[in-house]
């Protein structure tokens, strides 16, 4: 299937993505902000849809849009970002934004489907480019904070009193979230993000306690799943993100059944 | 040396005055057993000796200075623990990632930094947690964990909020011991708060008797009286000695277990 060259980029563009939504999705899902990653992701719709509107690249317009949510969210923490009420009225509000800017430019419409359920096939060499561009800017930035922002995750009062600054730690992981969803939706569109960002760090933190572990098994399972969505939807014609999430689920509901691991009781 | 000094403070959070016109000293070495009803301003002296909140007037001063928010001589141990659910975090890394965790860039943790809280936790009695996850251990357990990590470092200064919440008797007597120990061997101040006065009894140099906005402190038998908690307590109390023990009364009630189940109903609790 190497022989054709949008499949060879469809690997590409998938591995960077994959290894970006399992390493910063690990943080997601320790932190428990699983939701607020999703509502970035339907804020982003409007974002895309909007930047059609004014004849802008739907990336940056996924990427500014994000971005800006994130931060917003970060600044506002407390009174938002934990908050499932206000994100899902917040997402409610972002995809009915995205409607109108459809509505508005109809000729825009064949790409919703690509926005929302991801177009992996259609990836181009430049798009590649701009992925590994992203991914590397938020890998940079997450390896810049990741010892403060595990501090103020696990332990936020002790790590306040020992001088982390929990708000500016938020605020920028919210945006690294935004990064990386925006990222993750070029493969897998806005609404199955969750697949490469929650289901596979979820997964490795059930199979493993370490940190390190836990990340590494994060990124592995997110690129197995990835790949490997693209090469059973190459065989069957299905569509690719329903390849990924059907994968995604079935790791995540496996490893919810093997027993959790226990240290033997006496053993050090 | 002072270790903690107030000179007319009054401490306030979002605009309601907890502690107005406070004055106390407390000396270097001494352990400080703090107590009060629930809201008395426990955890916000605490707060304000850790730089996180500014006296609204008054002065604070720790070893001398203003106090130093992140500052590595003081251990923490605090009453608020946000504990994620499930979360699958190996009580090594839990601990570690409050190792230097103030600074930037990727969490290490050096062979000594794994020596050094291995023995803290050997000292706690809960050496096998560094390798257990988080989400495995019980109330008891992460309590033990969360003391062995304010143990850690070269201290001065040792805040406790509430230690021996949801520990069971014989974990209780291992922590006073554990803080004990700390406190006179490596000359650590320490002010550990509590809802039961009897358990510290034997422990404590000197009881710091927060409530009403007002502080006493000085040694059991001249703050624990009935004329002084009432004042504190804004109620009338008996103070009555019985074996060894000391019961703070108000109405025929026992205050402090009063106190106590209802702000943890649920567990149990030994005197």
């Amino acid at each position: 299937m190497f022989q054709y060259e949008f499949m060879v980029n469809a690997f590409e563009a998938a591995g960077i993505v994959a290894v970006v939504s399992g390493l910063v999705g690990f943080f997601l899902v320790m932190r428990g902000q699983t939701f607020a990653g999703h509502a970035l992701s339907h804020i982003g719709f409007a974002g895309a849809t909007g930047a059609g509107l004014i004849g802008l690249a739907p990336l940056w317009g996924l990427v500014g849009f994000t971005l800006a949510a994130g931060i917003a969210m970060g600044v506002l923490s407390e009174r938002i970002s934990n908050r499932d009420v206000a994100i899902g009225v917040v997402l409610a509000l972002a995809l009915g934004f995205g409607l109108l800017f459809l509505h508005y430019y109809t000729s825009f419409a064949t790409q919703a489907t690509a926005l929302l359920f991801g177009n992996v096939l259609a990836v181009d060499q430049p798009t590649i480019v701009t992925l590994a561009a992203l991914g590397a800017v938020t890998l940079i930035a997450l390896g810049a904070i990741m010892r403060p922002l595990i501090f103020a995750s696990l332990q936020p009062e002790l790590a306040e009193a020992k001088g982390v600054p929990l708000r500016f730690i938020s605020t920028a992981f919210l945006a690294i979230v935004a990064l990386a969803v925006s990222a993750c939706a070029q493969i897998v569109g806005v609404l199955l993000v969750f697949t490469l960002m929650v289901g596979p760090p979820a997964a490795a933190q059930r199979l493993t306690s370490g940190l390190w572990s836990g990340l590494a098994l994060a990124a592995f399972l997110a690129l197995a799943e990835a790949w490997l969505g693209i090469t059973t939807a190459f065989h069957t014609d299905w569509p690719v993100s329903f390849c990924i999430a059907l994968l995604s689920g079935v790791v995540y509901f496996a490893c919810l059944a093997v027993p959790a691991t226990r240290a033997p009781s006496g053993a050090r | 040396m002072k270790a903690v000094e107030l000179g007319h403070a009054t401490l306030e959070i979002g605009g309601r005055s907890v502690l107005s016109d406070v004055s106390f000293a407390i000396e270097a070495g001494e352990f400080i057993g703090v107590l009060g009803p629930n809201g008395a301003g426990k955890t916000t002296l605490m707060r304000a000796i850790l730089g996180l909140l500014s006296p609204r007037a008054g002065t604070l001063r720790v070893f001398g200075r203003a106090p130093l928010r992140g500052d590595p001589a003081i251990g923490y141990l605090p009453q608020v623990r946000t504990v994620l659910p499930d979360l699958r975090v190996r009580g090594l890394d839990f601990i570690g990632s409050s190792l230097h965790g103030e600074g930037w860039g990727l969490p290490s943790l050096s062979a000594s930094d794994r020596h050094m809280i291995e023995d803290t936790l050997e000292s706690v009695g809960a050496r096998d947690l560094a390798r257990r996850p988080l989400s495995d251990m019980s109330g008891g357990e992460r309590q033990r964990l969360l003391l062995a990590q304010a143990l850690l470092g070269s201290l001065k200064l040792l805040l406790l909020d509430e230690p021996l919440i949801s520990l069971d008797q014989r974990h209780q007597e291992v922590v006073i011991d554990v803080v004990r120990k700390a406190c006179r061997e490596r000359k650590i101040t320490v002010l550990f708060s509590a809802h039961e006065l009897n358990q510290l009894l034997g422990t404590l140099d000197r009881v710091l008797y927060l409530g009403n906005g007002k502080a006493a402190l000085g040694t059991v038998d001249e703050v624990v009286t009935a004329p002084v908690l009432s004042q504190l307590y804004g109620t009338e109390i008996n103070v009555l000695r019985a074996d060894g023990h000391i019961f703070v009364m108000s109405r025929g009630h026992d205050v402090e277990h009063a106190d106590h189940l209802h702000d943890h109903n649920g567990h149990h609790h030994h005197h």
